[in-house]
């Protein structure tokens, strides 16, 4: 079990507590805008991108590659973006805190 | 500030799959607070249909893990889902539509976003066929898993080549199954790819063992005890204990087609999703609709385009302008090659192949007109999606030499000319 929080693109600071799955299910089932997730969580969309909270980015790891390749469609992304559905939440996420691309 | 002049008005949307759920939602983003009333006959919640021919057809989940939105968040956003109920009129002078249930609804702005059916083509003995299923649906899903595991033999025929049939293909492969894939025309992908992409795909299910025969037009089905011989054309004959059917769709158009509404290869509507009654929108896989890029009129059978126009109706809706103007995408999974398209290949007069080098099975087809790149087939290859998602939108040239040329390093400013 894990508390995940995500802040919105207008700074509201949601926690929400997911068992398992992915953290993009999880944002849609608590229905988090800007989390679209439209392609259902296959990595083919980019709909579904977070920034990491910079001292939390050894909790969820970097982007793999195909991550990094579809993150290039949004010109905001860096170092700390993720596409949440390639992000299976474990115990391992407890306290994570993910800004909201906008 | 002034009220908002949408409370009490109510908007009915028909169909609720991934253009009318996502419209339902998108509605009270833009600030729509009057009634919006979901309907559609599927007794089941709305869910993700890509997963119905991959992860969900090869899994033992219910559908629960594939819905769109959970039931609570229908509640908490005020949406009337109503489903299991079939609308069989519009009214348009009323403004108003009968279910089955023998109610009537009145709307000031009405959705159509009624989608397609799989086309049942008229081969002689299919009506009486055993375990034949079309794939559209959840439950078309659980029929076909239920029939798969109760069968000893699990001899599969697919008929059709294109992305559902290739897909349930490869997933029932996957299960065990004994698969082969008759195709009418002389390819696969026919309508929707190049050459060299069917060739690819043919490849890739030969070598994983099932079997895709071209130029087999099914022309009957001979029920036996359990089974089914199905006769081709030129004569051959296979025999299957599951068939499966995927030659295409029809667009659920005959309700926009009574009410009079303006239909032409779907229901036609303007760049706002508006058809020809002013009061009336209509969105999705069911719409003939204007797209500015390719600059022509087109009908999409993709979850892109029914998210885009759910969009731009929401705007619209709410006394807003927004126009469509989107790059069509689309993707299929298939074994563990994944594949993502961009752009609008119709046309094209040119395909360049780009292979990587040290990766199996990653390469991509760039779709050309003259010097226009229209689209292109990216195969394990998210880089050369995203790169031709760019190059189509902002219409730079590109050198065809150092496209094809893999030691060029692959990025976008190495490849312009």
């Amino acid at each position: 079990m894990a508390k995940i929080t995500f802040v919105t693109s207008n700074n509201e600071s949601i926690t929400v507590e997911g068992q398992s799955g992915s953290v993009m299910e999880l944002a849609k089932q608590n229905n988090i805008k800007g989390i679209d997730g439209d392609c259902g969580g296959v990595c083919s969309c980019a709909t579904c991108h977070v920034f990491v909270a910079p001292e939390h980015i050894e909790k969820t790891g970097r982007a793999s590659e195909i991550e990094e390749d579809m993150l290039e469609l949004d010109d905001n992304a860096n170092e700390y973006s993720r596409l949440c559905c390639q992000l299976d939440i474990s115990d391992s996420l407890d306290g994570v805190i993910l800004q909201v691309a906008k | 500030m002034s009220k908002n002049l949408n409370t009490n008005k109510t908007c009915v949307i028909i169909g609720a799959s991934h253009a009318g759920v996502n419209l339902a939602f998108y509605l009270r983003n833009e600030g729509w607070e009057g009634k919006i009333i979901l309907i559609d006959s599927d007794p089941t919640l709305p869910y993700h249909r890509p997963p119905l021919s991959k992860a969900y057809l090869t899994s033992n989940d219910s559908i629960e893990k594939n819905l769109l939105k959970s039931a609570e968040n229908y509640k908490v956003e005020n949406i009337d889902l109503q489903l299991n109920v079939r609308v069989l009129s519009i009214d348009r002078a009323k403004q108003s539509i009968t279910l089955n249930n023998g109610s009537t609804q009145n709307y000031d702005k009405l959705v159509l976003a009624t989608g397609a059916r799989p086309i049942i083509p008229p081969i002689q003995g299919i009506k009486n066929a055993n375990n034949l299923f079309t794939l559209r649906t959840a439950k078309d899903v659980n029929n076909i898993r239920t029939a798969f595991n109760t069968s000893k033999t699990k001899r599969v025929v697919i008929i059709g080549g294109g992305y559902i049939g290739l897909e349930t293909a490869a997933s029932l492969k996957k299960l065990g199954g004994q698969v082969v894939v008759l195709e009418r025309e002389d390819r696969i992908l026919k309508r929707v790819t190049a050459p060299e992409m069917s060739t690819f795909f043919m490849e890739l299910h030969n070598k994983n063992n099932v079997s895709i025969l071209t130029n087999k037009n099914v022309v009957s089905i001979e029920p036996n005890a359990q089974s089914n011989t199905i006769v081709c054309a030129d004569g051959s004959k296979f025999d299957a204990d599951i068939i499966i059917v995927g030659v295409g769709i029809h667009v659920n158009l005959e309700l926009a087609l009574e009410a009079g509404l303006s239909i032409e290869n779907g229901i036609k509507v303007n760049y706002t999703t508006q058809t020809s009654d002013e009061n009336i929108y209509a969105i999705g896989d069911c719409t003939f609709h204007y797209n500015p890029h390719y600059k022509r009129n087109i009908r999409l059978e993709s979850v892109q385009n029914a998210l885009d126009q759910a969009k731009i109706a929401a705007t619209c809706i709410s006394g807003k302008e927004a126009v469509y103007n989107s790059i069509p995408w689309f993707w299929s999974d298939q074994y563990n090659v994944k594949l993502q398209m961009v752009g609008l290949s119709t046309g094209y007069n040119q395909v360049l192949t780009r292979t990587e080098t040290g990766a199996e099975n990653k390469l991509s087809f760039w779709y050309f007109k003259d010097d226009e790149l229209l689209a292109v087939d990216a195969v394990n290859n998210a880089k050369a999606y995203v790169y031709g998602t760019k190059f189509i939108k902002s219409g730079e040239k590109i050198d065809k030499n150092k496209l094809v040329d893999s030691s060029v390093i692959f990025k976008p400013v190495n490849l312009l000319a």
